[in-house]
């Protein structure tokens, strides 16, 4: 118990489409250990950004528990579910998803904007984390004028600023050229092996999958094989 | 915790040209709002500061106007005896006995003929109304056919200049001087001896009688005077509160002809600002999905969009209230229907103008952004998120 810091049960999650109910996660138990890398696959469809949202707090089960560091996220109420995100969860995106009239520094500020810092430390903090990125000399560049890598590294930058429980990654590569998602792998297994992030990433790649320390493969709304 | 205000600016300055033409919409519909009001206004400040509160203006009574108005000989001689009129230093009585007619003149570039006061007042006329000054040449002298004019009717009619010559009332009366009436209704007067207007125009009666009263406060009695002497069909007002009613149909009917269509116009640019917002929305839902995902509230995200909405409405404000102020340059006249001559005034700016105008703008951008605003902050994170 002491080191499994995701603790699923019983989740199943279903989409109302036409007046049917089709059924998208059933009855699915998964234990994600702390300092975990885990690679989530599967077939297009199968559930995987379902899963992870619902991991991630920001979609609702139909049923089941889903405990992070022993706290029943689903019987959050929306409110206190909003706090528990912002100091729990970092998330990377696809698509960056970076806001285009912040600069990169204001992008990683931002999630400092819900706690108390006060403004000057709020900054310091964002360029520290864009320096661990490696994007100290960016620090006044708007999303267009920074490349898709980069991008990405100022959303990981973002993720990491409320030193969160856990990182949610869905498809991070996935809009990337092959060395871009070589060097943004790069940086997110440091993210897990030298400051002990929790990760879950969703991908397609079965490179990216293999820098992960284990892999949960779903299919039809059910695992099928954990490594 | 709200997103930084930046956001909201910024965003309105990422899409300049919508943001320019929403609160151009805007900025028309103030524009035309402000200077409705900024007339009224101008109207009502014309006519009131016309009258001094110490004066009594006394005319015949349920005769509305001056040129409706008859005051003979007799009552006019009752009146210069009441004790709450006040004695000018030489001992004499501060009384002008009035009278006022209508001619028509021709306007200059078109010679269209209009309607001019002409104002024949007693010795006292001008020392009744301090806020009326010679500014070229001299007054008349009593007894002659010698007429001062007002700035304005020097301004808008042909064939009156100081030392012309008038033809009216059988007789052809000489500019002797021009005269500025401190921005009131007299500066569309034209001026000369009571008795001579009276002789020309074969009158026998007064119109008016005014009066200054020995202090304020004396206009109690002296009304009270009035009423209860059987003589006397007569009713005396302040001068102040005569110019104003003077002012009330015409400012009324600005009023709501301006507000009806300032109105209409809004609608326009509520629905303007709405298109604006909703697509502001929706070019930005994967953004709110992502606010949302960060921890940040709904009321965060209607806040941010109603924010960017208002300030719309403060942008399109500032302009158009800009722009309604240069329009205090600008000297208008129009008929007034109660005295049915050429009034002359100007466009008025006050600070409650500047403060209406900008309600009405910031009220535009709530109502044009409170939908869209709602609509942001109703959306499901998961689905706004895959909007991307
Ligand atoms: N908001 C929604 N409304 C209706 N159906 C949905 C919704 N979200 C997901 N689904 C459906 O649920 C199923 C799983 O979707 P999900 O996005 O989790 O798949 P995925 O494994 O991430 O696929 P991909 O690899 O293509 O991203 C799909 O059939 C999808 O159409
Ligand atoms: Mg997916």
């Amino acid at each position: 118990m002491t080191d499994v810091i995701v603790r699923i049960r019983g989740l199943a999650k279903s989409y109302r489409r036409g007046g049917q109910s089709v059924p998208v996660l059933e009855d699915l138990d998964l234990d994600i250990r702390s300092g975990d890398f885990l690679a989530l696959m599967g077939p297009s469809g199968s559930g995987k950004s379902t899963l992870l949202n619902l991991i991630a707090g920001i979609d609702k089960p139909d049923r089941g528990t889903l405990e992070v560091e022993g706290v029943d996220i689903t019987r959050l109420g929306e409110s206190d579910l909003a706090r528990w995100r912002a100091s729990h969860v970092g998330f990377i995106f696809q698509f960056y998803n970076l806001l285009p009239v912040l600069t990169a520094l204001e992008n990683v500020e931002l999630p400092l904007v819900l706690t108390s810092l006060g403004r000057r430390e709020r900054r310091e903090r964002a360029e520290l984390a864009l320096s661990m990125v490696g994007l100290s000399d960016r620090v006044k560049h708007y999303p267009s004028e920074l490349s898709g890598g980069q991008q990405q590294r100022v959303a990981i930058a973002r993720a990491i600023i409320t030193d969160p429980t856990l990182l949610v990654a869905d498809e991070p590569t996935g809009d990337l050229d092959r060395v871009s998602a070589g060097e943004i792998l790069d940086l997110i297994g440091r993210l897990n092996s030298e400051l002990g992030k929790t990760i879950i990433m969703v991908t397609h790649d079965q490179r990216a999958a293999e820098r992960a320390h284990s892999i949960v493969n779903l299919e039809k709304g059910a695992l099928v094989r954990a490594t | 915790m709200a997103i930084p205000i930046s956001y909201s600016l910024r965003n309105l300055w990422a899409r300049k040209l919508t943001t320019a033409l929403t609160a151009g919409g805007m900025a028309l519909v103030v524009f035309v709002f402000a200077t409705v009001l900024m007339l009224e206004q101008g109207l009502r400040q014309t006519l009131v500061s016309t009258g001094a509160y110490d004066n009594a203006l006394v005319i015949r009574r349920a005769a509305g106007t001056e040129v409706q108005s008859a005051v003979d000989r007799t009552q006019a001689a009752v009146l210069e005896s009441r004790p709450e009129v006040a004695l000018g230093p030489d001992g004499v009585p501060l009384v002008s006995k009035e009278v006022v007619v209508l001619i028509s003149l021709g306007k200059k570039g078109s010679g269209k003929p209009s309607n001019v006061v002409i104002r024949g007042v007693g010795d006292a006329g001008l020392t009744l109304r301090p806020q009326v000054k010679i500014v070229e040449g001299r007054t008349f002298r009593p007894g002659s056919s010698e007429i001062i004019v007002g700035r304005s009717i020097e301004e808008r009619f042909s064939g009156v200049a100081l030392g012309e010559r008038l033809r009216f009332g059988m007789r052809e009366w000489t500019i002797v001087g021009l005269f500025d009436g401190g921005r009131s209704g007299f500066d569309s007067e034209i001026w000369g001896d009571a008795d001579q207007m009276i002789q020309a125009f074969r009158r026998s009666m007064f119109s008016s009688v005014l009066v200054r009263l020995n202090d304020a406060s004396a206009f109690d009695s002296f009304t009270a005077a009035l009423t209860d002497d059987q003589r006397l069909t007569l009713e005396a007002k302040r001068e102040t509160v005569f110019y104003a009613e003077q002012s009330e149909t015409l400012a009324r009917f600005i009023r709501i002809l301006g507000l009806t269509l300032s109105i209409i116009f809004s609608i326009g640019a509520v629905i303007g600002a709405m298109i604006t917002m909703y697509a502001s929305v929706a070019n930005r839902t994967a953004e709110i999905g992502t606010l949302r995902a960060l921890g940040f509230r709904r009321g965060s995200i209607l806040l941010a969009f109603l924010f960017e909405s208002l300030l719309l409405g403060v942008i399109g404000g500032a302009i158009g209230v800009a722009g309604a102020s240069t329009m205090q340059l600008i000297t208008i006249s129009t008929v007034n229907w109660q005295s049915f001559a050429e009034l002359a005034f100007s466009f008025d700016l006050t600070p409650g103008i500047v403060f209406a105008a900008m309600t009405f703008a910031v009220g535009m951008g709530f109502l044009g952004g409170v939908l869209p605003a709602a609509q942001a902050s109703r959306m499901a994170i998961v689905d706004a998120l895959r909007a991307a």
